[in-house]
């Protein structure tokens, strides 16, 4: 059996649209993925348990509440406690500019912003992934 | 950009099977993750922990999409929680045939237990497999049983009618209805309606509730054997906790009767045969089409199968009779 590339497509905090998640579940489920959605409003620890459990290859997130510069780094930080160093951590949504270089100090490894064809983030993933 | 933070390679930093039975979540997971991809560690995982299966309850949950499944899980390891019970659960959700990818979407209900430590939830594709379980769930089970729980929930895809693969799985099966899905010809019908231990009508404050229990009595009666054990059909309204405790109840009568009339062992017995000949099964299976891929004889014989020299009756034959000399 080949390997599948696992996903958790997670929306932390407390703004309550997940449409952004839904399409970008949606397309990684199209590739080919195994995508584990856990719904809206989820705190930190329940992100980074999940993504525990269910072993994923890959944890985005996504959150257009302005949020980001604290939940990102926290999950980062929570993920690699668990001792899943291998796990690659991406983000989405609206973010500006200036917040990405420290976001990706602070572990998450690429920030996507509307206008993204779903596609990139599909074939980000396909690389960056530890196989 | 920096580089993405990719450190140590996948299982090389610790024993998986020693850590599962560590207690180390995390070496349970990456356990789960090596038996579905049956990669090469796997067989080696499951020697090592099948010693420690065997004590874990398994209950199955099934039934058709949206008829509450995850939330009723979710109400009842709940319940099961406060009894000091530790708590596995397996959710399977269906896999695209087209893509082969999958939306795991049962944690989705069961958010309120991801961070009890006692409770540990996976999700899984059918990854092509069609009677409502992966074709590694079993063994998924035996981990997690090896692991220590006490109660695995096994909950199936949403299931139509003849998706009976949990009945090997669990053991004792729980099939989950609601009200306003057809006539009373559906319930007579062969399929899921004939492998429930207990029936449970979900959504019981919607119309028809009632009129679904007594169908699902009036086919249980209809059963020409008396059995020992009739299955119980118990109504609950799932998302506001209402008559899960009861339905519990029902659980462990059923469980405590196979237990105590000698059908546990007798299932458990069926399950190890089963399981020892779909290993020997697939195994010769994909010894034997690996070795005719390998040298290339498939191809030969495809071409004079095309060419009405011989028929793919008579190559088997052939191959059978050479291969297990």
């Amino acid at each position: 059996m080949e390997k599948k590339i696992r996903v958790l497509v997670a929306k932390p905090g407390l703004d309550g649209h997940d449409r952004g998640a839904k399409v970008i579940a949606r397309a990684l489920r199209d590739a080919g993925f195994e995508v584990v959605y856990t719904g809206l409003r989820q705190t930190p620890e329940q992100i980074a348990e999940a993504a525990l459990q269910e072993d994923v290859d890959c944890v985005a997130m996504s959150i257009l509440s302005g949020a980001h510069p604290h939940l990102f780094p926290a999950v980062v930080n929570l993920v690699r406690e668990k001792g899943m160093n291998d796990v690659l951590i991406i983000g989405g949504g609206v973010i500006p500019e200036t917040d990405i270089p420290a976001l990706k100090e602070a572990g998450v490894s690429e920030i996507f912003t509307p206008g993204t064809k779903t596609s990139d983030v599909v074939d980000y993933i396909k690389e960056h992934v530890k196989k | 950009m920096l580089p993405p933070v990719l450190c140590f390679e996948r299982g090389r930093d610790m024993d998986i099977a020693e850590e599962v039975l560590n207690g180390n979540r995390l070496a349970l997971s990456r356990a789960i993750t090596s038996i579905e991809n049956e990669d090469e560690k796997s067989t080696e995982i499951m020697k090592r922990l099948y010693p420690h299966t065997g004590h874990a309850f398994v209950l199955g949950v099934t039934g058709p999409p949206g008829a509450g499944k995850s939330t009723l899980t979710d109400k009842m390891a709940r319940e099961y929680r406060k009894r000091g019970m530790t708590v596995g659960i397996i959710a399977i959700d269906p896999t695209s045939p087209f893509s082969g990818g999958a939306i795991l979407g049962d944690r989705i209900r069961m958010n309120g237990l991801t961070l009890d430590e006692g409770v540990f939830i996976r999700s899984m594709g059918t990854r092509g497999s069609l009677g409502g379980l992966s074709h590694k769930t079993a063994d998924a089970v035996k981990a997690m049983d090896a692991f220590g729980k006490d109660i695995i929930f096994v909950e199936t895809v949403g299931v139509g009618q003849s998706e009976v693969d949990i009945v090997k799985a669990a053991d004792t099966t729980m099939v989950v209805l609601i009200p306003g899905m057809g006539d009373d010809i559906q319930a007579i019908k062969a399929g899921i309606l004939e492998i429930g231990d207990v029936f449970t009508v979900n959504k019981a404050d919607h119309d028809g509730a009632d009129k679904l229990v007594r169908e699902i009595n009036m086919m249980l009666d209809l059963d020409g054997v008396m059995k020992d054990w009739r299955p119980p059909v118990e109504k609950v309204i799932a998302n506001q906790n209402i008559g899960v405790k009861e339905l519990i109840a029902q659980i462990e009568k059923h469980y405590d009767y196979i237990k105590s009339n000698g059908i546990l062992a007798e299932r458990r017995t069926k399950r190890t045969k089963d399981e020892i000949l779909d290993i020997l099964g697939s195994r010769i299976g994909s010894y034997i089409t690996q070795k005719i891929v390998d040298d290339g004889r498939l191809d030969d014989y495809v071409e004079q199968i095309k060419a009405r020299k011989t028929d793919p009756y008579t190559v088997v034959g052939n191959v059978l009779d050479e291969m297990l000399k």
